[in-house]
């Protein structure tokens, strides 16, 4: 575990450019500090201005996006986004990728990465409540994308199932556009009162800044600024710098900061994330407007003969930060003693605005803050905006293949089939307060100890819609995000986005970048669903080659009745309605990809009027009651939807005869927008809401049997789709 | 009615609100003491439960650490003196490990950690435990483990089988004990196992996480009613 | 000093992480691998200088804690 010591080099720009500053930065450098840095000083400007903790070439975007909602208690800008959900309560939640790390140690990548979402969100006060995680991998057919998966999936659950945090939701795609760089972006959510959230802006002067944790290491020195980089065939023997995960000290953390917050304790609070006790310092003096002075000789190390800059880049894992109001020691002390976790005074707040870091009696770091941060580069990028392609002539799409053997294909294909072998290894019950869990409805619901309320919690992204079109694409994350929350009968409040893209400094990347933020931005204004908190994760390309833009979106509602929510599982003697309507769109369908063998034309269009309106009126017309289940329509399109529904009914169907005006394949298999399917005991009185809504509605069928069974006669058991829906993982795995 | 119960916190214990929950369910919220595994002495009580979780990180085999704890001499000393002790998952490699019930619990033979619903026959229906439910009847529970691969020797296994300590076995949902509804290897697809006197028991799976229907099922709560019926006062 | 105690599941229980890497070196393209069992290996570094007490301390500590009598077997090597 112990690298070598770092040798002592002279500090000049050819050591900058190997940290990540290029000459322009470094000139920068100079002219703040007035002279050459240490190497412990160029450490901490090269991880404070690295992409991930500087945002340089996203942030000029990310101002686009809406933040603010009357509901919005804290936006971006802390460690995790708060949205009231009431009763006095918050909801706090953030999602950040884990992408580089989780392709050169799969298992610790994902673990770690779990890990690090769930202290930004208990690091404001928060109990974690539940876990969800957005993952993307190469082809099933590449060897190593089976390592990847199988590391990824025990790393989340080893990690997750430990610290005792129901992992309830997700989603997972494949494509060979991740052979070389797979995407892990976990998502966590807690509950705190409104009026106990901890923020991470230092103040007092003189008070105490306290270390609580585990030990410090040589863990993942410069992750930050690997996270900053393309990978090359040599990534693999980067290995050392990834950080090993200990979910039994953050279990412990969990519990000793909460008991902690119960106090008065607190000035402010953050953890060691990416860049450690550099960034949380010098976030939280810079936030705070104050100095701070840190003793390393104090700092709890797990390893001998640590340099002040192997101590300042460490990115050893459950680790926080902490500023005490004066005479808090004590208390403190005893609490983390009781669960048997490092408690060191490491230093104090001061008045000079400056870090200042000694260490074995050398001065070994001096930075004025409001330079390092305000001076921090910020680009705009040269862009190169992306043409969308022309759609489809949809009407001209025939194809030989019969609709029933077509559904049999498309949900058995990797994208569509069971995830039940992931999620059966991922505790989603414990807490006691799932109502329900993964695959059960759109969005995860998970109660709220001691009220009648739950949370709705989704993460949704259609990579392949953004490659195609990213502005659309970006839309469509965001609606189908709603669009999920709103299945289950929950309003939806606000997101968390997860950026994950190419080489920023690639103007078609840049492109791809500004065009998605432009698209969700305007999903999130039309449908007031502010984002809140969120990562931006750039340089995923391996040798040249960029990743699916993919801007993975965390959605979260409240439903005021958690018996109201709706899942998908249909019951015998129901009415299946479609809401909304269906043109057949099959740009960029599944059904293209999978059956015709073509990744081809335009996604389909999202008309945010139309999504807001059919949602409204599926909320609404969950609320009234008489709705036993609804399921929107998205991957694969409505037979796909239906079939999801009588799979996790265990009741089959009999179908009407598809509308004139539409091709059967584009009718059943088609990615139209905005669209639900209802289950409800007489559709009578759904169908005449909807035409008083002005909301196009159809009835397609009625539950019962084991047989799904089509206008003309065809019909393929329940057996039948089951066997061909659990296929893939079984056979991939065994 | 009053049960007095007591649960014990382990470093790395995470279902104890689950067990607290299923507990107020059946007391009418009457809420169950929280031991510390620092304790040294138990205050009085009808039940201790020890319950799931990663007592320690599970580091060294689950349940070893926790079963050296100072709170273990007195929970020990509780049963010796005809306490009743129930432990679930983590609860029940405790128990395996501090010798209070025979076996040990290994890796699952799968080598997966396993999460999902699993049936569960009731083997023994004389115990304060089970009394709530019929000889034969076919429970439906969530499992959440990496080892609770049941491992005794043969003669233990006949020994237990003959005095009738198999409390619950693993199996399909129509009650059938087959290879195949043996979820993680467990030798005799055991999935619970009492002390010799029939007030300790120790279970994989989760009773606990189903005692309401909202959240998915109920099956567990018969064991807690039973509980509540044999043991409050 | 330092004691190396090696903890190995006794023979007759199944070891499944033993025949799982045995299956994946054969799938390696290793022949003539038989048998393989999976165990731990515990170090500890000790104050005691005595080697005879040193071992009695390590052994001790294996039988109580380090390793589970009912399904394990240890071996304790004092260098």
């Amino acid at each position: 575990m112990s690298a070598p010591v770092a040798a002592p080099r002279p500090v000049d720009e050819k050591l900058a450019r190997e940290f990540g500053l290029n000459a322009e930065e470094y000139g920068r450098v100079l002219a703040i500090m007035g002279r050459t840095p240490s190497l412990t000083e160029l450490g901490i400007f090269s991880v404070m201005w690295s992409e991930h903790c500087s945002y340089k070439s996203s942030r000029v975007w990310l101002k686009e996006l809406p933040t603010k909602a009357d509901w919005v208690v804290h936006g971006p800008g802390e460690n995790a986004g708060v949205v009231d959900i009431g009763d006095g309560l918050t909801a706090i939640f953030k999602m950040e990728s884990h992408n580089h790390p989780s392709f050169i140690e799969p298992y610790q990548g994902a673990a770690t990465g779990v890990g690090g979402i769930l202290r930004d969100v208990f690091t404001m006060g928060a109990r974690p409540i539940a876990n969800l995680n957005a993952l993307r991998f190469g082809r099933p057919e590449n060897p190593r994308t089976k390592r990847v998966v199988d590391g990824v999936v025990r790393g989340i659950g080893g990690y997750g199932n430990c610290v005792g945090v129901p992992t309830v939701g997700g989603e997972v795609n494949f494509h060979a556009a991740y052979d070389g760089n797979p995407l892990v972006n976990a998502m966590t959510v807690g509950i705190a009162p409104r009026d106990r959230i901890f923020l991470s802006a230092a103040a007092g002067i003189g008070n105490p800044v306290v270390y609580v944790g585990s030990k410090t290491g040589r863990d993942g020195i410069h992750g930050a600024t690997m996270a900053s980089a393309e990978f090359d065939a040599n990534s693999e023997e980067k290995r050392p710098t990834v950080q090993v995960g200990d979910p039994f000290t953050e279990k412990l953390l969990i519990e000793a900061c909460l008991e902690l917050m119960a106090t008065d304790a607190i000035v402010a609070i953050q953890d060691m994330g990416a860049a450690g006790l550099t960034s949380s310092s010098v976030e939280m003096a810079g936030k705070g407007g104050v100095g701070i002075v840190l003793d390393l000789d104090a700092v709890p190390q797990r390893e001998t003969a640590m340099t002040a800059y192997e101590m300042m880049l460490s990115e050893s894992q459950e680790r926080m930060l902490i500023v005490l109001r004066p005479g808090a020691e004590d208390l403190s002390r005893a609490i983390f003693d009781k669960w048997d976790l490092d408690f060191a005074v490491i230093g104090h707040i001061t008045d000079t605005g400056r870090i200042v870091v000694r260490h074995k009696g050398v001065l070994e770091a001096d930075i004025p803050l409001q330079p390092l941060s305000d001076e921090a580069p910020l680009y705009r990028r040269p862009i190169e905006w992306p043409t969308p392609p022309a759609p489809l002539d949809d009407a001209a799409i025939t194809s030989d293949v019969p609709v029933e053997q077509a559904l049999l294909r498309l949900i058995a294909s990797p994208d569509l089939c069971s995830r039940a072998w992931i999620w059966n290894q991922y505790d989603a019950a414990v807490g006691g307060q799932t109502v329900k869990r993964p695959g059960a409805a759109d969005a995860a619901i998970v109660k709220i100890d001691g009220s009648r309320r739950a949370l709705a919690l989704t993460t949704d992204c259609t990579p392949r819609y953004c490659q195609a079109d990213p502005r659309m694409g970006g839309m469509q994350a965001v609606a189908e995000a709603w669009r999920n929350i709103t299945a289950t009968g929950a309003r939806p409040l606000a997101i968390t986005d997860n950026m994950n893209f190419g080489n920023p400094e690639k103007p078609e990347i840049m492109g791809q970048f500004a065009a998605a933020i432009q698209g969700m931005a305007a999903a999130c204004n039309a449908l007031d669903f502010p984002v809140v908190s969120g990562n931006v994760s750039l340089y995923n390309e391996t040798e040249g080659r960029g990743i699916l833009p993919t801007p993975a979106i965390g959605g979260l509602g409240v439903i005021e009745e958690a018996s109201q929510a709706r899942g998908i599982a249909i019951a015998p003697h129901l009415d299946l309605v479609l809401i909304g309507a269906t043109e057949g769109w099959l740009g960029q369908s599944l059904w293209l990809r999978e059956i015709a063998g073509r990744e081809q034309g335009a996604p389909p269009p999202v008309n945010l009027v139309a999504e807001r309106r059919h949602g409204d009126f599926v909320r609404h017309q969950i609320a009234a009651g008489g709705v036993h289940a609804c399921h929107d329509v998205s991957d694969g399109g409505l037979l796909v939807a239906l079939a999801e529904m009588a799979l996790a009914g265990n009741t089959g169907f009999a179908l009407n005869d598809a509308p004139d005006g539409v091709s059967d394949i584009g009718f059943w298999f088609g990615e139209d927008q905005a669209r639900y399917v209802l289950a409800a005991a007489d559709a009578t009185d759904l169908l005449a809401a909807a035409r008083r809504a002005g909301v196009a509605a159809r009835l397609l069928g009625r539950t019962g049997g084991n047989e799904l069974t089509w206008a003309g006669g065809v019909s393929i058991s329940l057996k039948e789709l089951r066997e061909a829906h659990e296929r893939f993982f079984a056979a991939w795995m065994s | 009615m009053s049960l007095r119960a007591g649960i014990v916190i382990f470093p790395g214990t995470n279902r104890e609100r689950d067990m607290a929950i299923a507990l107020a369910r059946v007391t009418g919220g009457r809420s169950p003491a929280m031991i510390w595994h620092k304790d040294t002495d138990l205050p009085p009580l009808d039940l201790v439960v020890l319950p799931g979780g990663f007592s320690h990180g599970d580091y060294l085999r689950c349940g070893a650490m926790a079963a050296q704890s100072p709170i273990m001499r007195a929970v020990r000393d509780f049963a010796a003196s005809g306490g009743y002790v129930l432990g679930v998952c983590n609860g029940f490699q405790i128990l395996a490990e501090a010798g209070m019930l025979p076996g040990a619990l290994l890796r699952n033979a799968g080598l997966r950690f396993l999460a999902q619903d699993h049936h569960l026959r009731v083997e023994r229906t004389d115990t304060v435990f089970t009394r709530g439910y019929a000889e034969g009847e076919v429970l439906r529970v969530v499992l959440a483990h990496g080892d609770g691969n049941y491992f005794a020797d043969e003669a233990t296994l006949d020994r237990l089988e003959g005095e009738g300590r198999v409390a619950f076995r693993y199996c399909g949902p129509d009650g059938a004990v087959t290879p195949e509804a043996n979820p993680n290897g467990s030798a005799r697809s055991i999935a619970g196992v009492t002390s010799a006197n029939r007030r300790v028991l120790g279970l994989m799976p989760h009773p606990e996480d189903y005692v309401d229907p909202l959240m998915g099922g109920e099956d567990g709560l018969p064991m807690f009613e039973g509980l509540v019926g044999a043991l409050a006062a | 000093m330092k004691a190396i105690v090696t903890v190995m599941l006794k023979p007759g229980v199944l070891d499944p992480q033993g025949r799982a890497i045995g299956h994946a070196l054969e799938t390696l393209g290793f022949e003539g691998v038989g048998e393989v069992r999976a165990g731990k290996i515990i170090e500890l570094e000790l104050a005691e200088t005595d080697t005879a007490r040193a071992r009695a301390a390590a052994e001790a500590m294996a039988a109580k804690l380090l390793a589970n009598t009912v399904i394990e077997s240890y071996r304790v090597e004092v260098v």
